[in-house]
Order: structure tokens, then sequence, then C-alpha cells
């Protein structure tokens, strides 16, 4: 019975864990899986324990290639879509004006719309330009697609910044610019980079957008697809695992230095 | 983070702003409205346009209002239509279900393992989720010890009865789709869940306790009421990707659990059947705002952010 009470009492807690064992398996298996030597063209089933691909992960042609340029798409359509981004969310939080129904409607409609249905509507539009499909068409559709989601990240930060904070810097006859450089900007930061760091994710993980509106370009995700049907090369694991490693390790050090901000702040 | 509005400074004395000033917000709205109106809202027109074309590659397109084309796609690919929202329906359930207590653990029982365990959640984002949906192949193989221990108890007899599985086997079933549906957007229902119940004061459960309610009360009457915004969030966030989402049909299924997301593909881009894939992107599209907007009037959460 105490078990039993135990049990009840922390079913939350296991469920959590279960959810976030189920979450995680997947990685797992990739990181294992990385060390396979598998026999054939697909790296399904375990064979033979190697190190061959972590020797050689541009051993595959085309991987790093189409690599490269997801991430010279990723960090071009951060940027555009941070800087589009960011305008806006400071204009329907710190203004009103007419049009600010439509607005929010203009910022919610992407995020209300299957991808497929986006990627389709882009590639009708690009036919009937009569427009290249390559790097720039990619480029153009990410930061469409991402611009609703930093809106909604520097939307939220915004709305909860004590406003007194600029009056008192006003007060001290600070300029409008000065004072958004040095107190409207730094507080809104943590906003702008959590909005950014989702552009990033979402631009260079893309597929279904990218897939419709890349024409005979490769991105990385698109390489992956392609090996689902022809074979996948252990090189790809290794890629899925240093993202991994590398991604858990960003946000911990993102945390670590927000965590010593907080203790600074606190003397 | 709280996320709260700051309410309106007041003003020591009414004026109007000087006309420049009234313009900054229309500077700052024109470089990032105009590339949705470009990019987001002209394309859905050019899409209505093809979609009342005929023509082929080889002749040429041009509009002639043939609105018959909506109904031979629906004719044609009514099946696929009604898979794919069973199939993100579904999806969203069991990213409820799942994602909801882990939202929880993460807000309410984590204490200093809240950090870790949230860099956990968010950390998939980073890897590609193509590579991980494939991981799903290794471990959903005939053979394997999931599938193994998913037969010893007896589950795959239970999935295969509700036809959801079939003969022991996981991978090219419904279930396998599903199951990397859920997989795929569990992260997009977790956060608005965690966001909105962060915000949750730890003083009103405890006041519930302090009024003999149960823990199961305290829930029922308490936290998921509060907790709303999150759900909604959280639901519309997960089924409308999934609705339109092909690659894990692709991945996971077969021929027999395609979705229509699958179908405009392959219109497009290989039998290059402009007129028919844009009908269908453009029912695909009603059928979700339809289903979104439905869902947000009764949910009475209008405001997502």
């Amino acid at each position: 019975m105490p078990v039993l009470r135990m049990l009840r009492r922390n079913l939350v807690v296991i469920a959590g864990l279960l959810t976030l064992a189920y979450m995680i398996l997947p990685n797992i298996v990739v990181m294992v899986f990385s060390l396979n030597r598998p026999v054939g063209r697909f790296n399904y089933a375990w064979q033979e324990f190697s190190l061959d691909a972590w020797k050689d992960p541009c051993g595959v042609a085309d991987l790093c290639g189409s690599l490269s340029l997801s991430l010279r798409i990723a960090v071009w359509a951060t940027v555009g879509a941070t800087v589009l981004g960011t305008m806006i969310a400071f204009a329907l939080v710190r203004y009103r004006f007419r049009a600010r129904g439509a607005v929010n409607s203009l910022i919610f409609l992407p995020m209300a719309m299957p991808e497929v249905v986006m990627a389709a509507s882009l590639l009708t539009l690009f036919l009937n330009m009569g427009a290249q499909l390559g790097f720039w068409t990619v480029l153009i559709a990410h930061i469409m697609f991402c611009l609703s989601f930093v809106v909604t990240a520097v939307k939220a930060r915004v709305m909860s910044m004590d406003p007194r904070l600029e009056e008192a810097a006003r007060d001290l006859y600070a300029g409008p610019v000065q004072t958004f450089v040095r107190v409207t900007l730094p507080i809104a930061a943590p906003g702008i980079a959590a909005g950014a760091l989702l552009a990033f994710a979402l631009s260079f993980d893309d597929f279904i957008i990218t897939n419709f509106n890349a024409g005979s370009t490769v991105t990385f995700p698109m390489f992956v697809w392609g090996s689902a049907q022809r074979g996948t090369p252990v090189q790809i694991n290794v890629i899925g695992t240093a993202m991994f490693v590398l991604a858990v390790a960003l946000v911990l050090v993102g945390q670590l230095i927000a965590n010593r901000r907080k203790s600074n702040a606190g003397h | 983070m709280s996320v709260t509005k700051a309410p309106p400074a007041p003003e020591a004395e009414v004026r109007k702003p000087s006309t420049r000033r009234r313009l900054v917000p229309y500077w700052l709205l024109l470089p990032g409205i105009l590339w949705l109106v470009v990019f987001f809202a002209l394309p859905m027109v050019y899409q209505a346009s093809t979609s009342v074309q005929t023509g082929s590659l080889e002749q040429g397109f041009e509009v002639t209002w043939h609105f018959r084309t909506y109904w031979d796609a629906l004719a044609d690919y009514y099946p696929q239509f009604v898979r794919s929202l069973l199939y993100a329906g579904t999806a969203t359930l069991l990213c409820l279900l799942l994602g909801y207590p882990l939202a929880y653990l993460i807000a309410f029982r984590a204490g200093r393992w809240r950090n870790l365990v949230l860099v956990l959640v968010v950390a998939p984002f980073f890897t590609s989720f193509l590579i991980r949906t494939l991981a799903w192949k290794t471990i959903l193989a005939d053979g394997g010890a999931v599938v193994d221990v998913l037969d010893g108890l007896h589950v795959l007899d239970v999935t295969a009865w509700l036809g959801w599985t079939e003969n022991n086997r996981v991978l090219a079933t419904p279930m396998a789709v599903v199951c990397g549906l859920t997989y795929n957007f569990l992260p997009f229902m977790i956060l608005p869940l965690y966001t909105s119940l962060e915000r949750i004061d730890g003083r009103l459960h405890e006041a519930a306790g302090d009024l003999y309610a149960t823990p199961a009360t305290t829930f029922r009457k308490v936290t998921l009421p509060l907790s709303m915004p999150g759900v909604v969030s959280g639901t519309l966030l997960t089924f409308i990707p999934a609705s339109g989402d092909y690659v894990n049909a692709e991945l996971l299924g077969s021929t027999d659990t395609k979705m229509v997301g699958s179908v405009i593909q392959t219109q497009f881009l290989r039998v290059l059947d402009y007129p028919t894939a844009a009908a269908l992107s453009f029912i695909l599209m009603a059928v979700v705002l339809i289903v979104v907007t439905v869902y947000i009037r009764r949910s009475g959460t209008e405001d997502l952010v």
C-alpha cells in the first residue's frame, strides 16, 4: 500500500518522465547508429561497431555542401525575419493605429496555415513570375514563414516591459534614439534572441516549403529526404548527433549566462 | 517569464501627437507587412487563379473558370483528406495527453532540474526532424525491442483490432504514422502548456487544499481552467502543421496511409497537374481555417499570444 500511495502521488512525475523519454529516444538511436557499420545501403539495423563515419563526416558526396547551404540560408533568413519581425512587434505593442486588427490577422494567418499550402501557393507565384527556383526563392520563403514566429516572441517580451524605465530615461534628458539604444533594446534583447533562435531552427530544419521552391538546389533536409529513398549513409547520423550535442551545449551555456546575470543583479 | 500587458501610462495632458510621430508605426510595419503581402497573401491569389485554369505544361495554362476541378479533386482524393484530418486529430489528442504531464512536471515539480528538462525538450528542435523521424524506422522495426514489448503486452492485438496495425508489425501502418506525427509536434504542445502553467500562482493550489479539495478536484477546478490558453495554443500549433504534413506518412507509412499533403506535392512536382494541386491546396486551407476559427470561438480564448 505505501508503494501504491507513492506511485499515485508521483503519477504526474512518472508520466512526464515517460514523455521525456519518448522525446529523447530517437536522438539516442541516432547517436548509437552513428557508430554502426551497416551492411547494404540503409542504416536501420545494427551490425558492427565502427568509428569510420566519425573519421570522415564529409565522406558522402554533396552531404556537407548541402549542410553549408542550409546554414547560409538559415543565417540570412534569421537576420531578415528578426529585423522585420522586431519592427512589427514594436509597432503593434507601442502604438495605436488604424489597421491594427488587419495587421494582427496577417501575422496570425501564416501560423494558421498548413505548410504545404504556403509551399504550393508560393510555387504558383514563382511560376507565374518566371522566377528561377533556387537559393533566393528559398530564402524569400523562409523569411516569410519565420516572420510570424519572431513577431510573436518579441511581442511577448515587449509587452512585459515596464514603460517607466523609458520614462525615467527621458526624464534624465535622454533623446529617443539614446533611450532606445540604452534602455529599450537591452531589455527587449532576450525576446529578440528567442525569436532569432526560433527562426534559425525553423529555417534550417524546413523541408516542405523548401522542397516545393528549391528547384534543383539541395538543402540538408532535402539531402536527408533523398537518402531515405536511395540509401542512408551513416554520416547523416554523425551530423544529427553533432547537432544535438551542440544544441544541448548551447542551451546549457545560455542558461548559465542567464543565471549568472540574475545572481549579479541580486547584489 | 511572466507576460502581462503593461497598463497604459496615464497622460498628464491629452494632446495630439505630431504628424511625424503618428507615422512611426507605419514605417516600422512597412517592410515586414510588404514581405507578407507579396510572399504570403499574393501567392494565395495566384493559387486561386491556378485552380480555375485548364491546360498542360506543353500547351500552357489559361484561366477558364473551370470550377469543376474542385469537385474532381475531392472525388479523387477524398480518402486522403479524411485520413489527414483523422491522423492530425489523433496526434493532437495524444500530444495533449502526453505533453500535459511533462509541462506540469516542468512547471511545478522539477525544482532545480527544471532548466535541464527544458533543455531536453527544446534541444531536439535543433536536430534535423527528418533524421529523428528516420530513427523511428529502427525503433519500430519488426523484431525490434519496442515491437517485441508491445507484442508481449498484447498492445498490438488491441491496435490490430482497431485497424491501426496488422500482423504484429508497426512500420507501414497508421500507428507508425501517428507515432511520428505525435513525436514531431510534441514540443509545440509542451511549450505553450508550460508557459501557461508557469503563470499559475502556486498559492491557488494551496488555497484549494485549505478548502479540503482533493488533488483531482484542484486539477479539475483550478489548474486545468487556468491553463486553457496554453491548451488552445498547443492544440492549434499541433493540429495545423500535422494536417498538411506528408513527411511522416512517406517515411513511416505505406501507400495505404498517404496524406493529402503528399498528393499535393506529387501533383505539383511530379505529375505537374497545377490546377488539381492548387484546388487540393485551397480545399485543405479552407478546411483548416474553418476548424481553427470554430475551435477558437468555442474555446473562448481568442487572444493566442
